[in-house]
């Protein structure tokens, strides 16, 4: 990509990862009117950016996830006149798919906590579940359809953000006080240095608590229309907000061109990419349970990812503990998409010593900080 | 075995000869354009042999099937995007 920065000249600022945290931060930055550089080891948009599925989704599992969903919800509203058709933008709504009425209880739990700040939400009868998605199984209890949320193609996103940034392929293998050393023995000299790095953030700053949470995801051939919403299955938050080592949800969701994305599964401790096959047939019989006709479809491909993870599920949004000029942006788990813009916003706003919109003390990176 | 079969291409009635595959079929039918791609391209078959894919038609409701690895049987009804 052609940049606004010559290689060997120095910049206000470093980011460090080209996926759509980094960009985001990358594209307000350079609105203050800084000098931005991008540093990224891999590809633009190469890691959870790319492998996950694009879903711009409020969360309410605890207040402050809740405001930095619903702020980033809202400025992804506001930029949409002029993300371009390659951003697939989709207004789908999602659909959480209760089993059970235990679950209808959770349904009606998390209507209340929608409706309560202003969000648009409805309860479906598990007839009206039925009409909304045919193909769903017949006998579910109900749902909620939150239509406020959508679809994105997040790699489109990205590179649309890193638009006239100047981005630069190496690893950072160091951070010093005037800058970031690279593999290849360069330095970049800088005044502010933002970690967007994902899951490998800790390889950088081992005393943060990221780590990597490997993801499942097949996509079928074109089925127009087979699913209209985004589809999740209401224990997913009991997947993405446990520990265990290993779980699946059922969670589906339709893309413009009539493909469909299946997901979802979370594993810690794995290192390897490869495709765990019976994990991905456990993944993949969960939907069957949820939507038996998926059997019938044809699976194009199936791939992994890593999530930046960290230990109350929360991302590091702010300055690091023991430096004057590192930031984070990091630790969004399988949110970034969603949370990328809410993210740069806070953390350009701390940068610029402005007062940021949402709260930034439930996102500041000490919690996440060892000693040693 | 019969020496012909009947089916039905995009509901047209069309007589072939046992051993004909679908993809001939459709092509006897005076149809051409198999599929669409995802822009909207007219699509059709190219390897012949089920590797390519361009030539997937709907057959007996199934989408996406590979219409030249699918012999024409009595009754079938094949389904292409116009």
């Amino acid at each position: 990509m052609l940049g606004d920065t010559p290689l060997n000249s120095g910049a206000d600022a470093v980011v460090i990862g080209a996926g759509i945290v980094g960009a985001c931060c990358a594209h307000l930055l350079r609105r203050e009117g800084m000098r931005v550089a991008v540093v990224e080891a891999g590809v633009i948009a190469g890691g959870a950016t790319g492998a996950g599925m694009g879903h711009i989704v409020v969360m309410d599992d605890n207040p402050a996830e809740y405001e930095l969903t619903l702020y980033s919800q809202r400025l992804w509203a506001e930029l949409l006149p002029v993300l371009p058709p390659q951003v697939e933008f989709d207004p789908c709504g999602t659909l959480w798919v209760a089993a059970d009425e235990e679950e209808m209880a959770g349904v009606e739990a998390k209507f209340a906590s929608y409706t309560m700040r202003g969000m648009r939400a409805e309860i479906l009868d598990g007839r009206s579940v039925a009409e909304a998605e045919p193909a769903l199984r017949k006998g579910l209890a109900g749902g909620l359809l939150v239509r406020g949320d959508s679809v994105i193609y997040a790699p489109c996103a990205t590179a649309w953000f890193l638009q006239g940034v100047d981005v630069r392929r190496g690893r950072v293998v160091a951070v010093t006080d005037g800058g970031v050393r690279l593999e290849d023995g360069s330095s970049l000299s800088c005044e502010v240095v933002v970690c967007a790095a994902g899951a490998s953030s800790s390889e950088l700053f081992p005393q943060l608590e990221v780590r990597p949470r490997k993801g499942h995801l097949a996509i079928t051939d074109r089925y127009p229309g087979y699913v209209r919403h985004q589809l999740v299955e209401l224990g997913y938050l009991k997947s993405a907000h446990g520990h265990s080592t290993e779980s699946v949800a059922f969670n589906v969701q339709p893309r413009k061109t009539g493909q469909l994305l299946i997901g979802s599964s979370r594993q810690y401790g794995v290192t390897s990419p490869a495709v765990d096959r019976p994990l991905l047939d456990r993944m993949l019989r969960r939907a069957l349970e949820y939507m038996p006709g998926l059997a019938q479809l044809s699976v194009l491909r199936t791939w992994t990812g890593f999530r930046p993870s960290t230990p109350d599920n929360m991302p590091a949004i702010g300055l690091c503990p023991e430096r004057e000029n590192v930031w984070f942006a990091t630790g969004h788990e399988g949110l970034g998409i969603t949370t990328s813009l809410g993210t740069a916003h806070l953390l350009v706003d701390l940068v610029a010593h402005r007062t940021p919109v949402i709260d930034p003390r439930p996102f500041a990176p000490e919690r996440l900080w060892r000693d040693g | 075995m019969a020496d012909v079969v009947n089916v039905r291409i995009n509901g047209q009635e069309l007589e072939v000869k046992a051993g004909t595959t679908a993809a001939v079929a459709v092509f006897m039918a005076g149809v051409t354009c198999f599929r669409r791609s995802v822009t909207g391209e007219v699509r059709a078959p190219l390897c012949g042999m089920g590797v390519c894919m361009e030539c997937r038609v709907t057959i007996d409701g199934v989408p996406h099937s590979r219409s030249c690895q699918t012999l024409c049987v009595e009754g079938m009804e094949i389904r292409t995007d116009g």
